[in-house]
């Protein structure tokens, strides 16, 4: 595509591949690494941050008051009952694990295919992961009715000898998120392992170098140590490369094993997936945008970025379009009466209104807006596109779940659901205890990791020097 | 192992990693072999240029991954069929497909920590302490933009003074000592 033609004197554009450039000019190894370890040793905590996070906390006081509710009285105090049993939690929990995707895509499979322009956003997006999964593993436990039993779901061996069933899919899954969990959190701190050298180089109090000095495990920064850190990084991407595709897979089993008309299809897999990295993305630029702007990251955090994640979120928003495609045809394909009636109970029954909210949200409005570039560099209408997707996505879960549930084989057997405020205050306390983290995180972690970036700049490329003998 | 002369090195300091490479290179076919070189960001060619090749850390990732996939599936195998024998559906005790879901995720949590903790291991970390912390100049800048090379008194080349005059041959920004 001709950009310069479009923006003839950006200099945000490279005019070597007339893509938009990376990082933006003029940075050296000493003011990136000063921009990003600022805003965690600064004595002074700016008070917005302050102010969200009394917001965040006061939300997350809100969950914890659920909660507790909830662990006094039994789920009864949900909207959960016969026949839909599985109400927002579950909607929750695929949501909040959908949503941690985009992280493990950005940190493992776009360092895989050598996408360098991910370095800017994968710590973050990383974290992301890390809070979205804890949100996510919330929902099963406390969904269980009693929770101090969760342990249940693991293999150990009891007095009373019961060992878990392994051929049930929500086994698999105690197993996946579990796996999802331990590898993103271990590669998250591999990755910092260097920056936290560098914060305990570089700051002043005690306490920081203390701390700092200890979570680097004693980092030096030697040659031989940086060989064994990539390939550790590597192979540690390698890994969770499969899990990407892994663990919303083995999440959809849960439904597709099931015999329910609208779970028991074979696209859910591939479907979930796509879904999943669609919501990620969304919830990257949520926090991306923002962030940015309040810490003055423009020249780290480009509209490059931006682009890129708006070209992304169209590829696997049409991944996602496909399998709701699928879905109304095999309704038909199948000759199956009760897919059929799920697919028409679906888009004109009592709950219609979701499965069209849904389809606007995260077909109508970003399959045709975001082909255009303009509107993909433009940040406040990619930050409200993001709202709207992970808007949609959620009711996406929301569709598959409640709609299927309330009429199911038999007419009988038929029934509503209406969420409670325990519901919501259990939903909405679980996004602001994710903020709450995100808020802790940035605070005291580095969000951007410095060592990724200095490999960005044109000075850690190494020049023949003029005098040096040819060939040397 | 005691150090000569009570210091542990001489730590040159460049400004550019092309230098640090150069510098590492010629030290290396010099004949130096206790020698090494500090960098902000992952350098591969100043570790080959001091003869750093191998890595251990895919094997131990092999083994780690191989370990906890076994373990999983035999766990899940002795619990199906001898601890706790349960008839889900007719279904045979020993219904090893669904097995694999749970043993798949072991050899990736498994492989995954072996991965991190086997370099962390293999690098000698964690040390809290090290001699070139020692060096004024060192924590300055080490992991910010400045590129050091140290060659070691360990190394049966070494002597202060014609370490010192060799590498100020490199034009390095500072040679100094470093103290154990």
């Amino acid at each position: 595509m001709a950009t310069s033609e479009l923006r003839p004197k950006d200099p945000g554009i490279d005019p070597a591949t007339g893509e938009f450039r990376v990082i933006g000019q003029g940075q050296t190894f000493r003011s990136i690494t000063e921009k990003i370890s600022r805003i965690v040793l600064t004595p002074r905590t700016p008070l917005g941050w302050f102010a969200y996070f009394a917001v965040a906390g006061s939300g997350t006081t809100m969950l914890m008051v659920a909660l507790t509710w909830l662990f006094l009285k039994g789920v009864g105090i949900w909207a959960i009952t016969q026949p839909v049993a599985w109400g927002f939690a579950i909607i929750n929990f695929v949501w909040w694990i959908g949503i941690g995707h985009a992280g493990t895509l950005i940190s493992a499979i776009l360092l895989l295919f050598k996408q360098s322009w991910r370095n800017s956003i994968s710590r973050f997006a990383e974290a992301m992961t890390i809070f979205a999964v804890m949100c996510a593993a919330m929902f099963p436990v406390i969904h269980v009715g009693r929770p101090w039993l969760g342990y249940w779901l693991l293999p150990l061996p009891f007095t009373m000898d019961v060992w878990p069933q392994f051929r049930s899919p929500l086994m698999w899954d105690t197993f996946a998120v579990s796996t999802y969990a331990t590898i993103s959190v271990v590669f998250w701190y591999v990755g910092m392992i260097p920056d936290f050298g560098t914060f305990r180089d570089r700051a002043q109090s005690k306490i920081a170098k203390y701390f700092y000095g200890v979570l680097s495990w004693g980092w030096r920064g030697s040659v031989r140590h940086w060989v064994q850190y990539e390939t550790a990084s590597l192979l540690l991407a390698g890994l969770a490369t499969p899990l990407v595709l892994s663990v919303h897979t083995v999440i959809s089993f849960d439904f597709a094993v099931a015999v329910l008309p609208g779970w028991h299809t074979t696209i859910f897999p591939p479907y979930f997936v796509a879904g999943a990295i669609y919501s990620g993305f969304a919830m990257v630029l949520t926090l991306a945008i923002p962030l940015r702007k309040y810490y003055h990251l423009e020249q780290l955090v480009t509209e490059r970025h931006i682009d890129n994640m708006g070209k992304l979120m169209l590829v696997t928003g049409f991944i996602v379009g496909y399998g709701y495609a699928m879905e109304a045809f095999m309704a038909w394909y199948s000759a199956d009466h009760w897919e059929a009636f799920t697919f028409w109970n679906r888009a004109f029954g009592p709950m219609g209104w979701s499965y069209w909210l849904l389809l606007t949200c995260n077909l109508f409005i970003p399959l045709t807006t975001l082909w255009v570039r303009r509107l993909r560099t433009n940040i406040a209408f990619m930050f409200v596109m993001s709202i709207i997707v992970n808007t949609g996505m959620w009711f996406e879960r929301f569709v598959i779940i409640v709609t299927s549930l309330t009429r199911d084989f038999l007419p009988s057997a038929w029934g509503t659901y209406r969420a409670t405020k325990w519901d919501y205050m259990t939903f909405f306390g679980s996004v602001t205890f994710f903020l709450f983290m995100f808020l802790l995180f940035v605070r005291f972690l580095p969000m951007i990791p410095m060592n990724e970036i200095r490999l960005l700049l044109p000075q850690a490329k190494i020049k023949p020097k003029v005098t040096a003998e040819a060939g040397d | 192992m005691p150090a000569r002369e009570g210091i542990y090195g001489l730590l040159a300091e460049f400004e550019t990693p092309g230098d640090l490479v150069r510098a590492a290179r010629q030290s290396y076919q010099d004949g130096w072999r206790r020698l090494d070189c500090y960098s902000p960001f992952p350098l591969e060619e100043a570790a080959e240029a001091i003869g750093f090749h191998r890595d251990k850390v895919p094997l131990v990732t092999l083994i780690g991954g191989l370990l906890g996939g076994a373990a999983m599936f035999g766990l899940e195998t002795w619990i199906s069929v001898l601890a706790f024998p349960l008839n889900i559906a007719g279904r045979p005790m020993y219904s090893w497909p669904a097995f694999i879901v749970p043993a798949y995720e072991w050899t990736i949590l498994w492989a995954g920590l072996s991965a991190a903790f086997g370099m962390l291991a293999l690098c000698g970390l964690p040390a809290l302490y090290h001699p070139v912390f020692n060096a004024p100049n060192f924590r300055d800048g080490a992991t910010t933009d400045k590129f050091f090379l140290c060659l070691e008194a360990l190394d049966p080349k070494f002597d202060a003074a014609e370490a010192r005059k060799y590498l100020e041959s490199f034009q390095p920004v500072s040679v100094v000592e470093v103290e154990y």
